[in-house]
């Protein structure tokens, strides 16, 4: 479904502020894998999922959506394969639209835009039904302003957009993370849901490490640009915070306690 | 010249049919500045483009409906440069507008031949003159109608609805597979096209086409539209309403500016009025966020907060 081939990209290069963020990233994923990605701060996680969006071009090597070689498409063209949610819940909603029309743009997604109506009698039917799986008493305001949402609401509805049209790819980037702990859980629920429901090939990233452990059939950490660790089916199931930590030490030869992942 | 209400009162249907034939203009500023999200200033030359193509099309023995709809797809060629300057060379909004509002007063120039150009009105069967005021305003009120419309249709399509989405998020409208650089072009050529509409029928309107008529253009698209937001923000939710609002708005804008002469306010000062009267109202969101956030601290954190 997804094939990564030894991709690289620096920020800045050149300048003081040169960064090598992916350094020869190589990972193929099969359909309906559901993959979590951890890794510290600057990992370049971030960056592995805008590569594959196509928020910029890489500087090296391939990347290839289901058969499509999609290295050189601008991201709205590639937008087609992919649903994407972002960290910040503002970022994945148009505010001063409507729930419906925010849904009705989704549901082009890929689309040629025509002069045809932007959202037709029976879609409202159809995204009322949808929206009860929220559960969030969104499918009686079709109507309102997407800016009038709760952030927790915002990214809900963003992750139903995402998967409104198949995606070949779901990408999820921190996508709970600005979220209280108890939507937070809410929402990920949503998520196995829906990429259950449709069974989704789905990339996503977490600072939570039992979050990392529970989602998914495998789980992939990232360090200075590339993937230090991959592990899947029966031995990720049987894995522990305790072990990743201590991989993660092993191989970066940090202590990792600090991080927000333990206290999480 | 005493301040007779006479005077002003006869001065007023002139003043509505100039507000009209602005807001045309200001509904494309609203485009831009509102649903595009960009600050547009191809309009001081665009404006003047669709005057002076409308103009020499007349006189050159074209038919009057003609020229209008050539002044129209004029001022529409101006916002497609600016936005091609925007979107392919990667150039600033703002100062891509510029450019092109720039290399307009030479064009303009070109066009009329010289920088101030007569239209006799009685030679021409025009539909808005300022010598027949009342069946301009009739021409007017429906063309503006017929406009909001037109745009409460387009911005409800699939397309509409993806350049709205440029304007409000253009991170989501890509991610939505929506090519935002075409949207934006779109929207300039739309809004820059009305803007020449307008400058046809202010030409029309005062019988003459000016070098400099664009001048500040979108100093009174921008009041137009606050004011409009100003008067009716609150009770507008409609999108065909909001375009109302800024009809209003612009109406609104011309019988002030006329009581302002009528109180022999000295004309030479009317720019920095205008612009002081936009900036203060520009100002308002901000100083009033500024204003509220005090408050509220103020009155949660007690006698903390005293040192105001
Ligand atoms: N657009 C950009 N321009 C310049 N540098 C960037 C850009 N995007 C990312 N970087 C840099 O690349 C490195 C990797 O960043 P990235 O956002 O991928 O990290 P991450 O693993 O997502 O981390 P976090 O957990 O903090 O989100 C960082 O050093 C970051 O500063
Ligand atoms: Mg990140």
């Amino acid at each position: 479904m997804l094939e990564i081939k030894n991709i690289h990209k620096t920020f800045n290069p050149g300048t003081i502020n040169e960064k090598h963020a992916l350094n020869g990233v190589s990972l193929t994923l099969d359909d309906g894998d559901f993959v979590t990605v951890i890794g510290g701060n600057g990992a370049g996680k971030s960056t592995l999922l805008n590569a594959i969006a196509g928020t910029w071009q890489v500087d090296e090597g391939n990347i290839i959506i289901d058969g499509i070689d999609v290295t050189k498409l601008p991201e709205y063209r590639r937008a087609r394969y992919l649903g994407r949610v972002f960290q910040d819940p503002m970022n994945g909603t148009a505010a001063t639209m409507e729930i419906q029309e925010n849904l009705a743009l989704a549901k082009r997604r890929g689309k040629i835009r025509t002069l045809l109506p932007g959202i037709s009698g029976k879609e409202k039917e159809e995204y009322k039904e949808l929206l009860k799986i929220l559960d969030l008493g969104l499918e009686s305001r079709l109507t309102a302003k997407v800016g009038l949402l709760s952030g927790g609401q915002r990214q809900a509805l963003t992750l139903l957009m995402a998967s409104l049209k198949k995606p070949k790819l779901l990408l999820l980037d921190e996508h709970t993370a600005a979220l209280d702990p108890k939507t937070a859980a809410k929402v990920l629920e949503t998520t196995d849901t829906i990429v259950a429901r449709d069974s989704l090939t789905t990339l996503m990233i977490t600072h939570n490490m039992r979050d990392a452990i529970a989602h998914g059939n495998r789980l992939i950490m990232m360090m200075n640009g590339k993937i230090i660790f991959d592990i899947k089916g029966e031995e990720k199931k049987k894995l522990t915070v305790e072990d990743l930590l201590h991989k993660f030490e092993t191989v970066s030869g940090e202590e990792f306690a600090n991080d927000k992942a333990l206290l999480s | 010249m005493g301040l007779t209400l006479a005077a002003l009162a006869d001065a007023m249907p002139g003043a509505v049919a100039q507000g009209l034939i602005w807001s045309i203009m200001a509904i494309g500023v609203y485009i831009t500045y509102k649903v595009l999200d960009i600050a547009d200033l191809t309009v001081d030359g665009s404006l003047c483009t669709g005057g002076a193509v409308c103009l020499m099309m007349i006189v050159n023995g074209h038919d009057v409906w003609v020229a209008l709809i050539g002044a129209t797809l004029a001022g529409g060629a101006c916002g497609l440069v600016t936005g091609l300057l925007h979107t392919v060379m990667g150039i600033p909004a703002l100062l891509a507008g510029i450019l092109t509002q720039i290399s307009l007063y030479s064009i303009n120039l070109k066009i009329l031949g010289q920088s101030n150009r007569g239209l006799m009105a009685i030679a021409y069967d025009l539909p808005v003159t300022s010598r027949e005021v009342n069946d301009a305003l009739i021409f007017l009120a429906i063309t503006a109608v017929l406009i909001i419309v037109f745009l409460y249709w387009f911005f409800g399509t699939e397309r509409g609805c993806s350049l709205r989405a440029t304007g409000c998020n253009e991170n989501m409208a890509k991610a939505q597979g929506i090519n935002t650089n075409v949207n934006k072009v779109i929207g300039l050529a739309i809004s820059n096209a009305l803007v020449g509409l307008s400058g046809a029928l202010l030409t029309q309107y005062q019988g003459f086409a000016d070098i400099n008529m664009g001048r500040g253009a979108i100093v009174v698209g921008l009041a137009a539209v606050i004011i409009g937001e100003a008067l009716f923000g609150r009770l507008f939710k409609n999108f065909a309403l909001h375009l109302l609002s800024v009809v209003i708005g612009s109406v609104f804008y011309y019988i002030v500016l006329q009581t302002v002469i009528w109180l022999e306010f000295d004309p030479d000062l009317l720019k920095v009025l205008q612009a002081g009267v936009v900036a203060v109202f520009l100002a308002f969101p901000y100083w009033k966020g500024k204003y509220f956030k005090k408050i509220k601290t103020s009155k949660k954190g007690g006698v903390t907060n005293a040192g105001n």
